[in-house]
């Protein structure tokens, strides 16, 4: 087959440069920045700042404070995580089933999908109000006086709850496409095969959806460790004090709150890290190991 | 003893569309019975039916001598091959062959001695470790069937299994199904639309068409005593060729010229299997030919008897050119159906 080429360097270049232009003004300046401001301890009002080497990052490791929320985010992450691609799987399939009415059902659950984190937060909080937050009211039937923003754990549930939520319908549809396009003959050769729908599940169907599970798994784990600043927000509402919050939030909390840039460059760059490694695991080690047909 | 018995099997959709009207037969222990008609006949449902892939909405399906109307699929005792295969992708082809009696509670051991045994039979001891994407259409075939007999069933079903292959494999293929099916004696249930298919592989066909049986009998019966004008016009390539035709004193007249003894009166359609035709200088029926279809070891005559378009069949040793040439029947070899109905008279 014949290639198409340019002749010249110069043309390519001209059309590729807007695109380098963003990714460079956008993601590699502001990156170049963090690093290097990690390096150093700035003036709260602006008036210069200290080259301090790895002191802010000694700084950081060294804090129980920050190990305890890197723990929490841990923590955080996992359950949302689990638990959004647990529900969203339960639904896929069972909705994959439903044959009368299957498009209103599939809108009704893709709705939330249109909800903004922010409004999600808000949304949690009025959940859990206090005075007449009708889970708050619920979980009063049980004897248990639910006090979001005072009690720890109770804010933590609010904080999973709210973002499972929200994250729960963009698993449904990834998993729903994936459960209809495993060939149809494919699962009737397993029905003969095998008799107990459990079995036909975790034999074929479950490794089929590997590919869109493990892509949503990477989608999940960022989108709980970035994505929800704004629910987080809403429910901390601007107060940590000692309420539970993400490593995300802390940098903004560090920043902008307590003015300490250095040390909230120092939690970027450790975030950065992070993801670095999030996506060399995608793609070195578990790609390889999943079955693409 | 019949293997497999049809009471009164329908289907009617819940849109009240009726894919097929109620319809009985048995199939004989052993018996490969072909399924052939064209597409939407309902021949594919009513495997499917067998197999417990769609619901029954009315009469009594036995297989075995045990009534399966509301058995699953999996405990129907039947093993199925799909068109496309349907192989599971992640699996290596050990374990799609095994799996199927890996869930019955077959040991280890004799699962793995099952495996090589059918893989020995089917030339696939060199892939047992392969996945299906690493195979080819053939050898995916093979594994399909591998994983059908394994389990040696009480009947199989085949559902248009070769047609995804191209034309040299399928020929292969269809000889080396038979083959198996008659070394194994397992009964069978065979769907296609190729008439061809039918033909070569059946003990007896079924010829359905828009979800009614037309007719049943061993490939034999069904090509020369064809029951209706669409199992006539169905089997056989060329098909039969078919002429309106006129009774009159006992006589059927083609054109003006008789054919052979009426059992009728009135407007009849009179049938005749290109083969049925001799080149005859002397013969009493004129065809107008305009086409020679070479095909080695004999040529297809592409005309015009009368008004109706006309294929014959020579044999290459007989020359033949275009234009006028004179054409005789054996009166035994015409076919005679009601012109209404189109059912044999």
């Amino acid at each position: 087959m014949k290639r198409a080429g340019f002749t010249t360097v110069s043309l390519p270049v001209l059309l590729l440069l807007p695109q380098l232009v963003i990714i460079a003004v956008f993601f590699y300046w502001p990156t170049v920045v963090a690093l290097q401001s990690s390096f150093y301890l700035q003036d709260p009002f602006g008036f210069g700042s200290t080259f301090v080497g790895l002191q802010n990052y000694i700084d950081l490791f060294g804090s129980r404070e920050y190990r305890r929320i890197a723990s929490f985010t841990v923590v955080f992450s996992l359950l949302v995580t689990f638990f959004s691609l647990a529900i969203a799987l339960v639904l896929a399939v069972k909705a994959d089933k439903v044959l009368r009415g299957a498009r209103t059902y599939r809108t009704l659950l893709m709705w939330v999908y249109a909800v903004a984190p922010p409004v999600a937060g808000f949304i949690a909080v009025i959940m859990f109000n206090q005075s007449w937050g009708p889970l708050t009211e619920f979980f009063g039937f049980f004897g248990h006086d639910y006090m979001v923003g005072v009690n720890f754990n109770d804010t933590a549930f609010s904080m999973i709850l709210a973002s499972v939520w929200k994250q729960v319908p963009v698993n449904f549809i990834f998993f729903l496409s994936g459960l209809q396009s495993i060939p149809r003959s494919v699962r009737e050769a397993a029905l003969i095969d095998n008799r107990s729908a459990s079995g036909r599940f975790w034999d074929v169907t479950f490794p089929l959806l590997a590919p869109t599970g493990f892509f949503l798994l990477i989608i999940n784990i960022t989108y709980s460790l970035f994505d929800t600043f704004g629910i987080v927000d809403i429910v901390v509402k601007g107060e940590p004090g000692n309420n539970p919050m993400t490593l995300v939030y802390k940098v903004y909390v560090d920043g902008f709150r307590g003015n300490d840039l250095g040390g909230s460059s120092a939690q970027s760059v450790i975030l950065m890290v992070l993801v670095l490694a999030l996506t060399i695991f995608q793609f070195r080690l578990i790609d390889r190991r999943i079955h693409y047909t | 003893m019949a293997q497999v018995q049809l009471n009164n099997i329908g289907k009617t959709y819940p849109n009240g569309f009726e894919a097929l009207h109620p319809t009985s037969f048995e199939i004989a222990e052993g018996e490969f019975t072909v399924l052939v008609g064209p597409s939407g006949c309902g021949k594919s449902t009513l495997l499917r039916m067998v197999a417990g892939l769609e619901d029954i909405t009315s009469g009594e399906l036995q297989i075995a001598g045990r009534v399966v109307n509301n058995v699953e699929p999996a405990e129907r005792d039947i093993a199925m091959v799909f068109q496309n295969y349907a192989l599971y992708p992640h699996m290596t082809v050990r374990k799609n062959i095994g799996y199927g009696l890996k869930n019955r509670g077959t040991s280890k051991q004799a699962i793995a001695q099952k495996v090589d045994e059918a893989a020995a039979l089917l030339n696939l001891g060199d892939y047992l470790d392969r996945k299906p994407s690493q195979l080819s259409g053939g050898q995916r075939q093979r594994v399909a069937m591998g994983r059908a007999i394994v389990r040696d069933p009480a009947l199989f079903l085949f559902d248009e299994p070769l047609s995804n292959l191209d034309a040299k494999l399928r020929n292969q293929m269809r000889i080396e199904i038979k083959a198996l099916q008659r070394r194994l004696g397992v009964t069978s249930i065979y769907v296609t639309h190729d008439q061809v298919e039918a033909m070569t592989m059946a003990d007896r066909i079924i010829v359905m068409n828009a979800g009614r049986i037309e007719q049943i009998g061993t490939p034999s019966e069904v090509y020369h005593n064809p029951a209706s004008t669409f199992v006539a016009a169905f089997m056989g390539a060329p098909p039969m060729n078919l002429f309106p035709a006129k009774v009159t004193d006992g006589q059927v007249m083609l054109g003006d010229q008789p054919l052979c003894a009426a059992p009728a009166q009135g407007a009849v359609t009179a049938g005749i299997r290109p083969e049925d035709f001799t080149l005859d200088a002397t013969g009493p029926l004129s065809m107008d030919v305009q086409i020679i279809e070479e095909l080695g070891a004999h040529r297809l005559l592409h005309g015009t008897l009368g008004a109706h378009s006309v294929t014959v069949h020579v044999s290459n040793d007989i020359s033949a050119a275009t234009g006028l040439q004179r054409l005789s029947v054996r009166p035994d070899a015409v076919c005679l159906f009601n012109a209404t109905d189109g059912k044999r008279l």
